[in-house]
């Protein structure tokens, strides 16, 4: 069965019906209604690198829909540290679960464990390749705030050369005919083979080391951290830690909708005074991954999100 | 120098495979990509930097006593996708071969990102490189998506 592994994986109509689905399931995700849709489903949740947001929600958004979950663990007590392969690994997570959401460092080990499993493989993000499923709840975080998700001027900001969120994001967002403005550092740009794929399926993108020019008319502003886990040299690092530092006193001049989005965890990129604004949606955004997922969950499952979600939930 | 003197600098070979319309410079790297190395136990001769009418110049490979099969001439789709190879038998040209570039080379380079999940050499799947752009060549890893360097890429024939 086919899982997700790029967004190339989901046609446009399809994202827009597994954000409807999403969106009718909020009750559920906020545990105001029980809706057991993948009662006796296993999820297998593969997660090769540390992993807060996107292993929890999964775990949550299966459970909440009545499924099972069962984990890795921790890699170093694993059958990974003994030099099993991604392979053998899938086999046996294959015979024992019905989808598998996976993260690895490596890119393209999503894709690998795809042609390598029975069961679906959603990509929770490749090295610095994919995060599709990140990208369903930032498109819904988005669609949430603006009703809307074509003709919008996004700001992509920060770390673009290793950020695997941006990299989907960005891919999505030029097939909904978004503007979009790259902020980053020389050294972080968005990798050129992106580019040029994004400006080949008509995108309209600026690429730039000034964020605050930007921001003035921007709909959406998305944060990301430098990742000093993806430099091999420090000092290098130290050169661009610290490059950006959304404060409130850059917010006078913005539309009053922007919203400003982070996939979390930040470091200095958003100072916590922002946090009160009504531009700060990061914590809702977060949120958005579980109900995101649950959404992905029953497309890839093959099953159905009932039209009327309250008639067919029950009472917790 | 006419292609009939170029083609004479070698003897005519009895039985075997003639690659000729080898991009100047690509003899070694065709010999590679064909994993025809020093400890072959064919005798081949090679000609390089020979005046070509077609290509201005261009080298070429012959090898006796084998015939190359379809396979492995198509892996040379990367360094003389336009090379003209004839089978010889008995020393009259037996048959004519195209060397096919299709939608994807199966197990003939390894991608070249280091990171990729295929630089673990112990994982089984086969190397794939998806042909995204014909002219010019364009080729990318099937499961990482990181578009190859094809200098690099020659180097890494598996």
């Amino acid at each position: 069965m086919a899982g997700l592994i790029t967004m190339d994986d989901l046609t446009n109509d399809e994202i827009l019906k597994i954000l409807e689905d999403a969106d009718r399931l909020l009750p559920v995700a906020r545990g105001e209604l029980y809706l057991p849709l993948l009662q006796g489903r296993i999820l297998g949740n593969l997660f090769f690198e540390p992993s807060t947001r996107t292993r929890m929600s999964f775990e949550t958004a299966m459970k909440r829909l009545g499924g099972e979950v069962v984990n890795l663990g921790d890699v170093k007590t694993s059958s990974v540290v003994k030099g099993e392969t991604l392979f053998d690994t899938i086999q046996m997570v294959d015979g024992y679960t019905d989808i598998i959401a996976m993260r690895h460092p490596r890119q393209g080990a999503a894709q690998y464990a795809q042609d390598s499993a029975r069961v679906p493989i959603l990509n929770g993000g490749d090295g610095a390749g994919h995060h599709p499923t990140q990208t369903m709840l930032d498109l819904f975080t988005i669609k949430q705030a603006h009703g809307k998700l074509d003709g919008l001027k996004v700001i992509l900001a920060g770390d673009l050369r290793f950020g695997r969120t941006v990299h989907s994001l960005s891919h999505a967002l030029t097939r909904f005919g978004c503007e979009l403005i790259f902020a980053s550092p020389e050294i972080l740009k968005m990798p050129p083979e992106i580019v040029s794929d994004l400006k080949a399926h008509g995108g309209d993108i600026t690429e730039t080391e000034d964020l605050y020019s930007m921001m003035e008319d921007a709909d959406v502003v998305y944060m990301t951290r430098i990742q000093k886990e993806r430099f091999s040299d420090e000092d290098e690092y130290a050169k661009v830690a610290g490059a950006y530092k959304l404060h409130t006193n850059d917010l006078s001049d913005v539309k009053a909708g922007m919203i400003i989005m982070h996939p979390l965890p930040r470091v200095d990129e958003i100072h916590p005074s922002v946090d009160t604004t009504r531009h700060a949606r990061y914590f809702e955004q977060a949120f958005n991954g579980v109900v995101a997922r649950m959404a992905l969950l029953c497309k890839l499952l093959g099953v159905e999100v009932p039209a009327d979600v309250q008639k067919a939930g029950g009472a917790l | 120098m006419s292609n009939e003197h170029s083609m004479r600098r070698v003897t005519a070979i009895r039985n075997g495979t003639v690659i000729d319309h080898i991009p100047q410079g690509q003899a070694l790297a065709v010999l590679d990509m064909l994993g025809i190395s020093d400890a072959t136990s064919v005798p081949v001769s090679l000609v390089m930097n020979v005046p070509s009418k077609k290509m201005g110049n261009k080298d070429i490979i012959k090898v006796e006593d084998r015939e190359l099969t379809q396979g492995e001439l198509d892996r040379l789709a990367l360094v003389a996708p336009d090379a003209n190879v004839a089978i010889i038998r008995a020393y009259t040209v037996a048959e004519k071969m195209i060397i096919n570039l299709g939608d994807e080379m199966v197990n003939v380079v390894r991608c070249t990102m280091s990171n990729c999940i295929t630089a673990n050499l112990r994982e089984p799947l086969p190397h794939r490189m998806k042909v995204v752009s014909r002219d010019p060549l364009e080729l990318r890893c099937h499961y990482c998506g990181r578009p190859q360097d094809l200098d690099k890429l020659v180097k890494n024939v598996i």
